[in-house]
């Protein structure tokens, strides 16, 4: 088994956080993993992305080119992205952020209105988590639990408190993502 | 102890520091930064010294001078910063003084850029700084290679009185994965005989690269090429994939190394018997496993950031015997897998560059690879 996730965004909207949820995730229930940022000159205001390789056995290449699973939390990045997903794959789309539909029709595309449900929550911050629940429909190499255990367990001490609300942002995203029809 | 998620620069940094790293000397340059960074908060905080140096310059001179006490040293940079540390590496050299020292690759040459590069194999394997002398380079390709490699990086040093580098690139200082640290290892006081430590009852020694007599020079030299010959017996280590039914190898070390595992294993579900050699020690360099390997498979593809450095490595323990093709990426490009598994598929419906350097034919190859 091996699977590959792309996570792209604006830098502050979560990317790379998300991209490690999931490599904890991984981790803790037996995986073996690669998390890699890209740390080019575009971090510095401008589009950032993370690829996580979840498998279970030695990773060979940490990046790839075609990932089966996307997330896209911006305009940029659903451009960049929905042309490079791998036939079949399955694209979580930030909503709030884009103002077109998908063009491809050989890959599962979702829409989630990310801001507004990390709003209803009350942290508009949470919007990472809100697609990192979407996500996970189409990845039951990890469940709901495990990435809340994960969270659980690293996320620092002082952070502990927003552990309620970040559950609440995955669940209501994977909710959301499982009522759209494939 | 339990895996934890490590990112590789910070894995390296604590690595270091749990061997018995002393004392510190470095100067910022991305894409290691974070090495120093950790390191500053980490070294004081434990009552070890932790220096950020004027320069590069600097660095390695003050890492040559604790190095002569006998205390574990190192300093890390990224490939500008090392070219600049190379008359001090030779004189650490010509002194005998084990020392450290890891180079974070980048796109170059000149200032370049901040990607993932490979193109200091031939300064750290085979150059550098100036006069005879022989250097461990170690490579590794995961965070946890790197964590390992750390440990064993003072050992060697210090066992061979020599520089040991750890060259890797940024990918993998910039990466997380799940790995172990070792157990802290206490400081110890390894009281060389060598050592400038404070002549207090017994006689003063004295440390230097100088030796104004040249037949003084050659007897240096030709020590140093003995003990050479030591690490070349007793050091060379790498990792083999899929070599038992291999009909062909690839050679890779490093990220080219590991992206080319999963171009093999892709090759594999094609039915094409394809194996990796991935050398973790690039000197001493693995020449007795590729030079029994070309006595049974019919060629070798040596992938590598960089335009063919290792590659003449492999040449040279092949012998011409059977065919060696290049394939590279450089300048801050990383391969994808699927160029990699382009050129197994390539070489396994026969297409072996017979007619010139493969070097030439892989940059032929290139003009159509650069436009898809």
């Amino acid at each position: 088994m091996q699977k590959e996730i792309i996570i792209a965004g604006f830098g502050g909207q979560g990317v790379l956080f998300a991209g490690q949820v999931l490599a904890y995730a991984a981790m803790d229930t037996g995986k073996i993993v690669t998390w890699i940022p890209s740390y080019g000159p575009e971090m510095r205001g401008g589009t950032a992305n993370c690829t996580v390789v979840i498998a279970d056995e030695e990773i060979g290449s940490p990046l790839v080119k075609h990932p089966p699973l996307a997330i896209a939390l911006n305009l940029p990045s659903l451009d960049k992205y929905e042309g490079l997903l791998a036939p079949g794959g399955t694209l979580i789309v930030n909503q709030s952020m884009v103002d077109r539909g998908a063009k491809r029709t050989d890959i599962h595309v979702i829409f989630v209105p990310c801001n507004e449900i990390a709003e209803e929550i009350g942290d508009k911050k949470l919007l990472n988590m809100v697609a990192v629940g979407a996500l996970l429909t189409a990845l039951p190499e990890l469940t709901l639990k495990d990435v809340e255990k994960a969270l659980e367990a690293h996320l620092p001490e002082r952070h502990k408190h927003l552990l309620p609300k970040n559950y609440e942002a995955l669940k209501r995203g994977y909710e959301t993502a499982q009522k759209i029809p494939a | 102890m339990p895996k934890e998620l490590w990112k590789g620069n910070e894995a390296i940094a604590e690595a270091a520091v749990r061997a018995g790293l002393q004392a510190y000397f470095g100067y910022p340059i991305t894409p290691q930064t974070e090495i120093l960074e950790y390191l500053s908060r980490r070294m004081p905080e434990l009552g070890r010294a932790f220096v950020q140096a004027e320069s590069e310059l600097g660095a390695i001179n003050m890492v040559y001078g604790a190095a002569c006490t006998g205390a574990r040293v190192m300093s890390t940079s990224s490939s500008p910063g090392v070219s600049l540390m190379m008359e001090g590496l030779s004189y650490i050299a010509g002194t005998e003084v084990p020392a450290v020292l890891v180079n974070v690759m980048r796109g170059g040459p000149g200032l370049g850029n901040i990607a993932p590069a490979q193109s200091d194999y031939n300064q750290a394997v085979h150059g550098g700084g100036h006069g005879d002398y022989p250097r461990i380079v170690l490579a590794p390709s995961s965070v946890q290679e790197a964590i390992d490699l750390m440990g064993l990086s003072f050992d060697l040093a210090e066992k061979y009185r020599m520089i040991c580098m750890v060259i890797l690139d940024g990918s993998i200082g910039q990466m997380m994965e799940p790995a172990e640290m070792p157990e802290m290892k206490p400081i110890v006081d390894r009281n060389f005989d060598w050592a400038t430590n404070g002549a207090i009852n017994r006689e003063r020694r004295i440390l230097s690269s100088i030796y104004i007599d040249p037949p003084a020079e050659e007897v240096a030299n030709l020590r140093l090429g003995k003990r050479w010959r030591e690490v070349q017996a007793n050091e060379v280590r790498y990792k083999e994939y899929y070599l038992d039914d291999a009909e062909f190898v690839i050679v890779g070390f490093g990220t080219a190394g590991r992206v080319a595992l999963s171009a093999v294993r892709a090759a594999r579900t094609e039915g094409i018997k394809v194996g990796l050699l991935r050398p973790i020690t690039v000197s001493p360099y693995p020449y007795q496993v590729i030079d029994q390997l070309a006595g049974r498979v019919s060629g070798f593809l040596v992938t590598e950031m960089n335009m063919g450095q290792m590659f003449d490595d492999v040449r040279l323990a092949v012998r011409g015997r059977v065919p060696v093709e290049f394939y590279g990426r450089t300048g801050g490009v990383v391969p994808f897998p699927d160029e990699i598994l382009a050129e197994i598929r390539r070489i396994a419906a026969g297409q072996w560059t017979t007619d010139r350097d493969p070097r030439d034919a892989w940059q032929a190859r290139m003009v159509s690879v650069l436009e898809r």
